[in-house]
């Protein structure tokens, strides 16, 4: 409950700090739809010559691409700006304000900044999603829908523990944004389901850098192909990897010892 | 000319001393030009391998080579200079390059090619290991190979000539990322990166042919593929000299102007 209250709080600072800038909202409304755009023109021009991909139909795929921009939003308004943020203050010693305060640094470390602009992905997944799940709807149960919301929540969480993961190696060598970079060249590719990529690219993308949990496995699961395991596998990792993620944390907060302190 | 040659060889030994101590970034940054053209190379053989091996006049085989190709062209004419501006001029660092004796182009062009030949070194084998990995087979002829070689190097003058003018903007407005987003976009669409332009729509088709991008990259590719007949050929170079003058003309008029504009901030 306290940590809600610190989000909020957290949320309100971005939102005020943005809120000088009302222009980047256009900016990056202007972005956002571009980027559905490409997504969706290559949707158009696949479809012109086929009726469906790798087994997916248009609709699937269009749930796909909402999918992808949902978590992307995310991962663009929270936990990429605050993992940066984190970096940043390794590099310069300022952690060492977090640390001292009276929450736990892990959790404020992720919640600290939040780039509220960069919302528009969200608020552009919405309707996209709605419109696939809509055309889908004759397909869609209460068992669907629940899973559906599992998968979303577990592949979130396992995309968090992932990046806070590869953050954290900033406590060992301290210049690491670049990985960031990696990840999100990666995360381009889960636009597309992951099953059409041959195994090898398909394995990296699953386990290496999980980029298929948050993207095909929620959008499998309104197009009905999830199978149990698959359900069961993306709750399990996302367990694992927040207690993994949690055991490198601390081990990296030990190791901290400041900068030019 | 001679004066040129040495200032260009100072030049590319800094560049290169440059970007090797950057080696880790400079791999890390390689790696969004190869997923692109490998996620698109996918999408297009599975839709190829469903329509019954081929889709319009391209075979499974044609996508690979076309991809493969695509991303090699992509990289030996793609420019990041539009970012490097918009930082140049907000931080004030443009002034030192005003004060040299030689037009800032230069050392942009030098740096560039460094790094393409300094990544190459990666590039390359990737090429060669996708190209295995797809069991890709590609016989060209000899004389689409000697015109690929004037083809690629017109593709990447008129590029850098057009994305140095589009950098220019960074004199007007601090908004440079949305205009370079915009203008990734369009590229994407027009430069026969999504999708073969053959497979588009017939109104496509012909933007693309009054744009430059097609010239940029398709062109080159589908040199490389065999697909172009030797007329083809010669109105595509016709094409990129024309989009290459009236690059080298815009740049000119809009350094002019952006130079009386700039007011060193930060000075």
């Amino acid at each position: 409950m306290r940590y809600f209250r610190l989000f909020a709080t957290y949320l309100r600072l971005g939102v005020l700090g943005e809120l000088e800038y009302r222009a980047n909202f256009w900016i990056n409304l202007l972005q956002s739809l571009l980027e559905l755009g490409v997504a969706l023109g290559g949707l158009a021009v696949v479809f012109t010559h086929t009726d469906n991909l790798g087994g997916w139909q248009p609709d699937e795929l269009l749930a796909l691409v909402g999918v992808y921009f949902l978590i992307g939003g995310l991962i663009r308004t929270l936990i990429r700006p605050s993992m940066s943020k984190f970096m940043e203050d390794v590099r310069q010693g300022t952690l060492d304000f977090t640390l001292t305060k009276p929450a736990d640094a892990q959790v404020l470390v992720s919640i600290q900044r939040v780039e509220i602009w960069r919302m528009v992905d969200v608020l552009i997944a919405i309707p996209v999603l709605s419109t696939a799940l809509l055309r889908l709807g004759a397909q869609l149960g209460p068992a669907e829908t629940l899973t559906f919301a599992v998968t979303l929540l577990s592949g979130s969480l396992i995309i968090y523990s992932f990046l806070l993961m590869l953050s954290t190696c900033a406590f060992w060598f301290v210049r690491v944004e670049n990985i960031q970079v990696i990840f999100m060249s990666m995360w381009q590719a889960g636009r597309w389901p992951v099953s059409i990529y041959p195994a090898w690219l398909r394995a990296v993308l699953t386990f290496l850098v999980p980029v298929a949990f948050a993207t095909t496995v929620p959008a499998s699961a309104v197009s009905g192909r999830i199978t149990t395991a698959t359900l069961f596998g993306s709750i399990a990792l996302a367990a694992a990897l927040l207690l993994v993620s949690r055991w490198f944390w601390r081990l990296g907060i030990r190791f901290y010892s400041g900068a030019s302190a | 000319m001679t004066a040129f040659f040495s200032i260009y060889k100072g030049y590319f030994r800094t560049a290169l001393a440059i970007q090797f101590q950057y080696r880790i970034a400079m791999l890390i940054w390689l790696l969004g030009g190869i997923i692109e053209p490998l996620m698109y190379l996918v999408v297009w053989r599975t839709v190829a391998q469903q329509q019954g091996g081929a889709v319009g006049d391209y075979a499974v085989n044609d996508f690979v080579v076309y991809y493969i190709a695509m991303m090699l062209v992509n990289h030996g004419t793609f420019t990041w200079i539009m970012w490097e501006y918009d930082h140049r001029i907000r931080m004030g660092q443009f002034s030192a390059l005003l004060l040299k004796p030689i037009h800032p182009i230069h050392s942009d062009i030098a740096d560039n090619i460094g790094y393409k030949f300094l990544t190459l070194t990666v590039l390359g084998p990737t090429a060669a290991l996708l190209a295995w990995f797809f069991n890709a087979t590609w016989q060209p002829d000899l004389w689409t190979l000697a015109a690929f070689v004037p083809v690629l190097f017109l593709a990447f003058l008129m590029r850098f000539f057009w994305e140095w003018t589009l950098a220019m903007l960074a004199f007007w407005t601090t908004r440079v990322d949305a205009i370079n987003q915009a203008y990734f976009v369009i590229v994407l669409f027009f430069s026969g990166r999504l999708a073969p332009l053959d497979l588009f729509p017939q109104v496509v088709q012909s933007v693309a042919a009054i744009l430059p991008f097609r010239w940029m990259l398709a062109f080159p590719v589908e040199l490389l593929l065999g697909r172009l007949t030797p007329g083809e050929l010669l109105i595509g170079i016709g094409a990129q000299l024309f989009w290459l003058i009236a690059g080298y003309l815009s740049l000119q008029l809009i350094y002019r102007a952006g130079i009386r504009r700039y007011a060193a901030f930060g000075a």
